[in-house]
């Protein structure tokens, strides 16, 4: 498996107030195409930092992050909207869908933003809200679906750009343990297919779900580990 | 009918072609952006922003309103300001842009210099055929008018009518387009002059009404109290519309016309004045000339060149006599237009900066509010330009659509305006001022751009980490 990202030494220092905070002192790591990796750690530690120079939302102070090759850590903020819109995909805790467009259109918008939207990749939006389930409701507004529901439209949404990496939030945070372990389902069914996931929790039983676990504390590596234990897959099948 | 429509069309294009443009420089793009011309960014930032303003109806309507009252109400106001100035200016037309019109004037008591019993003043046949010799542009001989309040009785009736007679020459019917005014038989002629002066009149309409309801009057024989002669009705006039312009309403439907040769010869130019108990008389010649040049920039010096001849004729410490130029009171409705214009722009800049902060107020408020989903369109892709181009697009949205109800609203104020008025028996004329229905709208459309811009960039600059926080 070769590296799909790599960061190199970031570093992260934030001015909060008078106060110098070091978010990130100095973490490198590569993450191997088609991996599932789980970010862990007590807040303040610097996961949420780190996922977040992952998704491009923000710049390290120093260091360097490759994305498929390309060193996007000083590109500027036009440029990161880019990469952003063609080679992430998001899936945030509290679904994050907009909430005047309904399914179909909210599946859509990181196309819109790269300018391409026509009747084949409405063809494409329609396939993967079926994928996820929700291809009876393409009409339907997010106050009109439930939480897992929404997330499973975040999921779609996520894919439609054929992201390089999926970078999920506490993903399933908002969500009771059935449904939770629906959306891991799912994850884990994309994951088979190929796709590189990265996730941040601070549960253990979510964690477990992938095949390697990296704990920070005070903005280092605490442990990179991978999981001996094949991840359940009682609902294998599910997503195909 | 096909030419004038053409001709129409090309004359409208001629006179309105910079606003054409604007819209179509406006409209155009419009239309195209939402065909696939305009690509989907476009066309999805203009189906949210229609999306976001019917989602909040009421607070979209109250940020617009004061685009829409600023709209309407320049609209509206300019439409009443043409349509009193077209009165204006109707009127003068009627009168004559060309005409210079010299009246007698009584000279303040105490400045008649003899003490008779008659009072002696006014323009005179010499000063009549001073002007009929010397003044040079005239279209054809000055109008001689003299004009005097008298009691007409029917001879064979016992009514009696205080009215107005006009004696005056044939070539009356020319000055004051008389054309198609006969009613009925006809208006003065040559023959009614010479060789013998005729005792023939022409009734107004409202004096044949009043002395003949009913009958027609054509060859029944009236007096004038306290003279002598009869004169045969040998015409009667349509309804006149009345001089408005000036302080004093000339009505002309109360007129009895003779021929001034026959006045003078059968009736003199003495008037007996019986009013509110004082007696007296008056003799006056002639109580207006007009005389009518070629063009328009003739008619001031010609106006100066009658001044210095009746200054070098009649009595300087009296002044007897005014020349009215009725291009003067052209130029003086069009210097009060312009004011009027001027002023109207001012109240339009006004309104429409209040409009704007309303605008401005909501879009911040709006911005504010939609943090989060600003975050989450940057989280997917958009760049900052894109999220300030949604913005903008929804003040326009706004904006213009508060600017289109803005003009449907002021049409409707010029619609409803003039029978609201005749209800208050008010005279509201109006005239809709085409350029100000663009101009209005296009500055409801730029309030948009302008107050829109700050609170898109606001939206554009937030941080994407800090607006995904955002609850």
């Amino acid at each position: 498996m070769s590296a799909i990202a790599r960061v190199v030494n970031l570093q992260k220092t934030y001015q909060m107030g008078s106060e110098l905070v070091h978010a990130l002192r100095g973490v490198s790591i590569d993450f191997e195409e088609g991996d599932f990796v789980a970010l862990m750690g007590p807040s303040g530690s610097g996961k949420s930092t780190l996922l977040n120079l992952l998704g491009c939302l923000d710049r390290p102070s120093s260091g360097h992050y490759y994305l498929a090759n390309q060193d996007v850590s000083r590109m500027d903020d036009d440029q990161l909207s880019d990469v952003r819109s063609k080679y992430l995909g998001f899936i945030f805790q509290a679904y994050n869908l907009i909430a005047q467009y309904t399914v179909i259109e909210n599946i859509e918008v990181p196309l819109l933003y790269q300018g391409k939207v026509n009747a084949q990749t409405r063809a494409r939006c329609v396939r993967l809200a079926e994928m996820v389930g929700l291809g009876k409701r393409l009409d339907h507004r997010p106050p009109q679906l439930s939480g897992g529901q929404q997330q499973r439209v975040a999921i779609a949404r996520s894919l439609i750009n054929d992201p390089h990496i999926i970078l999920a939030d506490e993903a399933t945070g908002n969500l009771d343990t059935k449904t939770s372990e629906e959306i891991m389902t799912m994850l884990l069914g994309l994951n088979e297919m190929g796709k590189t996931i990265i996730m941040v929790t601070h549960e253990n039983d979510i964690a477990e779900w992938a095949r390697r676990v990296i704990r920070l504390r005070d903005g280092h590596i605490e442990s990179d580990v991978r999981n001996k234990s094949i991840p359940p897959r009682h609902v294998k099948g599910a997503v195909a | 009918m096909l030419n004038d429509s053409i001709d129409y069309l090309i004359s409208f294009l001629l006179d309105y072609w910079p606003y054409l443009l604007g819209v179509g420089l406006f409209v155009v793009p419009a239309i195209l952006a939402l065909t696939p011309i305009g690509g989907p960014k476009l066309r999805r930032s203009f189906v949210t922003a229609v999306r976001n303003l019917w989602l909040h109806k009421l607070r979209s309507f109250l940020s617009v309103l004061g685009i829409i009252i600023g709209t309407a109400s320049v609209i509206a106001l300019m439409a009443f300001g043409e349509g009193s100035m077209q009165d204006a200016l109707d009127d003068i037309m009627r009168q004559g842009a060309t005409n210079i019109i010299v009246v007698s004037v009584k000279p303040a008591d105490g400045a008649t210099s003899n003490r008779s019993f008659v009072a002696k003043y006014g323009l005179t046949y010499q000063d009549y055929e001073r002007f009929r010799t010397t003044i040079p542009n005239l279209v054809s001989a000055p109008l001689p008018v003299r004009s005097f309040d008298a009691v007409v009785r029917p001879v064979t009736e016992s009514k009696v009518l205080r009215s107005r007679v006009v004696a005056t020459t044939p070539h009356y019917a020319t000055i004051y387009k008389l054309g198609d005014m006969i009613a009925a038989g006809r208006f003065i002629v040559e023959a009614d002059e010479s060789p013998v002066p005729r005792n023939i009149c022409v009734l107004g309409s409202e004096v044949a009404r009043t002395l003949y309801p009913g009958e027609d009057p054509i060859n029944k024989v009236i007096r004038f109290e306290g003279k002598n002669p009869a004169f045969t009705i040998v015409g009667v006039l349509k309804d006149r519309s009345p001089s408005t312009s000036g302080p004093d309403i000339e009505k002309y439907d109360t007129d009895i016309y003779i021929p001034l040769v026959s006045s003078r010869a059968l009736l003199g130019d003495t008037t007996f004045l019986r009013s509110s108990g004082q007696r007296g008389a008056e003799q006056v010649q002639l109580s207006q000339i007009i005389m009518t040049v070629e063009t328009m920039e003739q008619v001031r010096p010609t106006a100066e060149i009658a001044g210095m001849q009746l200054d070098l004729f009649h009595d300087a410490a009296k002044k007897d006599w005014n020349v009215k130029v009725p291009l003067d009171k052209l130029e003086d409705a069009e210097r009060t237009r312009d004011r009027y214009r001027r002023q109207m722009a001012m109240i339009a800049g006004i309104s429409l900066l209040v409009g704007g902060i309303g605008i401005m107020n909501i879009m911040l408020a709006t911005v504010t509010e939609r943090t989060r989903e600003i975050g989450i369109r940057r989280a997917l892709g958009a760049k900052r330009s894109d999220v300030t181009f949604q913005f903008l697009v929804e003040a326009l949205v706004q904006t213009t659509l508060g600017g289109l109800i803005g003009v449907g609203f002021g049409f409707l104020i010029i619609w409803l305006a003039p029978p609201i008025g005749h209800y208050f028996s008010n005279h509201l004329p109006t005239k809709v001022h085409q350029p100000s229905v663009f101009m209005a709208f296009f500055a409801a459309v730029v309030v948009g751009v302008l107050f829109g811009w700050y609170p898109s960039r606001r939206a554009a600059r937030l941080d994407p980490i800090e607006a995904l926080r955002h609850e």
